[in-house]
């Protein structure tokens, strides 16, 4: 999952690494980090703005070591639905029952179906269906279109997926 | 000047497209200090032979009146075995359920000690680490930039010019019948069925189309890849292949509404090879249209590499065999 935190640090050195070490530890993943120095709290701390995927499970931890370490947990959000996937199938949608599909998908609590177009060009024809997916990271996104890839091959539609496109280790 | 001695061996649109490429690039490649003769020409039902050089104008003439080169009867194998030179190049069609004649063609060259040039991707799918132990116990070259993408240098490019570069990962779209059938559905948005039937009467799908809209050539290409540049021991087994019968006009118009086009991509990535019907962003470079060849390189050192170009066609071809003779030329 991806979570937004604000820390609030005091204003002596070495506070940042500080607050970072923890999340790194527990193999969270950190992705932004805003630190304005110069906006200062009334309590006279420094709010820090930090985003990162971690496991859920170990999240609790986490804030409890940040705590530990004199480190105030001001604010903790998760950020819901931040990868998208967009997939075409082409098949007898409508015989497939599509609803029972989105429901899977967005059953899950981590996956949602946010868009959804279908072309049907005459009753014996196949349809074609354009689907927007989203997750709250690219795991879950991954778990979602496993789902959809399982409904496709029971229900013989042809499933067409992006391009890999990220790549290279940069 | 350095004599160069090759036999042709297939002389359809690919050989006799060797033969003009020589023909019109003699002064060229005198003047690169190569003299490259064509000491035999094999097809279907005999040979020319003759070892000061064969008169290549007057060989394409005679295939084009006679439908044959053949002025003797010695077959390719007895043209490989038994008369003198350095290269042959093996341009038979490519047979993908045993490889033959091709696989027999290229063991005899390599087994003359006779480097070997090729188009033909039966037996690089089949038989690629037997061929290339075979081509580098013998201290031979095995050369086959031909066989994938046509006149789009992937092979060299990753070998020589990326040397130093581990490769991550390569896309591609291989196949220029399909990406035709592709491009001209959206822009026309015609059916399949339709969209085909102009191909074919274009040339540019066969008759029977199955080995190229169902993916096979595609997959094909991919597992040489996947060998030369991989060192996979990969076969055709071993890819997940989809092709583009199924796909309809209203598809494509849903993708380009959204800004994507949907291409036949070959893939390989940490050793899973697929080829299947992909989103592609308009704007990414694997989305070229019409008959076009496109691979994007993904290596450690250069970021993304992406060549294109002409996947098919007779001198296109040639220029890929001509630098692999080249290759040879300098190199031995």
């Amino acid at each position: 999952m991806i979570i937004s935190m604000t820390l609030e640090l005091k204003d002596i050195p070495g506070q940042l690494v500080l607050a970072l070490a923890p999340i790194s530890e527990l193999h969270g993943n950190i992705m932004s980090v805003v630190h304005q120095h110069y906006e200062k709290t009334p309590r006279g701390t420094i709010p820090v703005q930090v985003t990162f995927e971690i496991e859920h499970t170990v999240l609790n931890k986490l804030i409890q070591r940040l705590e530990k370490s004199g480190v105030r947990v001001a604010r903790v959000g998760e950020e819901r639905l931040r990868s998208t996937v967009s997939v075409i199938l082409i098949g007898h949608i409508v015989h497939s029952d599509m609803g029972d599909t989105i429901d899977r998908i967005d059953s899950t609590g981590f996956a949602e179906v946010v868009d959804m177009s279908l072309s049907m060009p005459a009753i014996e024809k196949t349809s074609s269906a354009y689907l927007v997916i989203n997750a709250v990271g690219e795991k879950e996104l991954g778990m979602a279109l496993d789902i959809l890839r399982d409904v496709a091959d029971k229900k013989d539609l042809l499933m067409i997926e992006p391009i890999l496109l990220n790549s290279v280790g940069t | 000047m350095k004599t160069i001695k090759i036999s042709i061996i297939g002389f359809g649109a690919v050989g006799q497209g060797v033969a003009r490429s020589l023909l019109s690039k003699q002064e060229y490649l005198k003047k690169q200090g190569y003299d490259i003769r064509v000491v035999g020409i094999s097809d279907s039902k005999g040979s020319e032979i003759n070892t000061k050089g064969i008169d290549l104008e007057d060989a394409l003439n005679r295939k084009k009146q006679k439908g044959t080169v053949a002025i003797d009867t010695s077959d390719a194998l007895e043209l490989i075995r038994n008369v003198k030179h350095d290269i042959v190049v093996e341009v038979t069609p490519t047979n993908i359920g045993n490889g033959e004649p091709g696989l027999g063609n290229i063991r005899a060259a390599l087994h003359a000690g006779r480097h070997v040039v090729t188009s033909n991707k039966g037996p690089l799918a089949l038989r690629f680490t037997e061929l290339k132990e075979a081509a580098e116990d013998n201290g031979l070259h095995l050369r086959y930039e031909a066989t994938v993408g046509g006149a789009v240098p992937i092979f060299n490019l990753v070998h020589e010019a990326l040397a130093g570069n581990s490769i991550i990962g390569i896309e591609g779209i291989l196949n220029g019948t399909c990406n035709y059938i592709l491009t001209r559905m959206e822009e026309e948005r015609m059916p399949y069925e339709l969209v085909l039937k102009e191909a074919q009467e274009l040339g540019i799908a066969e008759t029977d189309p199955t080995y190229d809209v169902e993916g096979i050539d595609s997959a094909i290409k991919l597992v040489i890849i996947a060998n030369s540049i991989f060192g996979q021991n990969a076969t055709y087994g071993d890819v997940d292949v989809t092709g583009i019968t199924k796909i309809t006009p209203e598809a494509l118009e849903l993708a380009n509404k959204n800004n994507y086009v949907v291409k036949l991509v070959c893939e390989v990535r940490e050793s899973r090879l697929t080829v299947a019907p992909r989103l592609v962003p308009k704007r990414h470079p694997l989305a070229v249209g019409g008959t076009l060849n496109v691979a994007s390189i993904l290596t450690d050192l250069a970021g993304r590499i992406t060549i294109s170009g002409k996947g098919a066609g007779s001198i296109e071809t040639a220029s890929s065999i001509l630098s692999d003779i080249l290759y040879i030329a300098r190199n031995s």
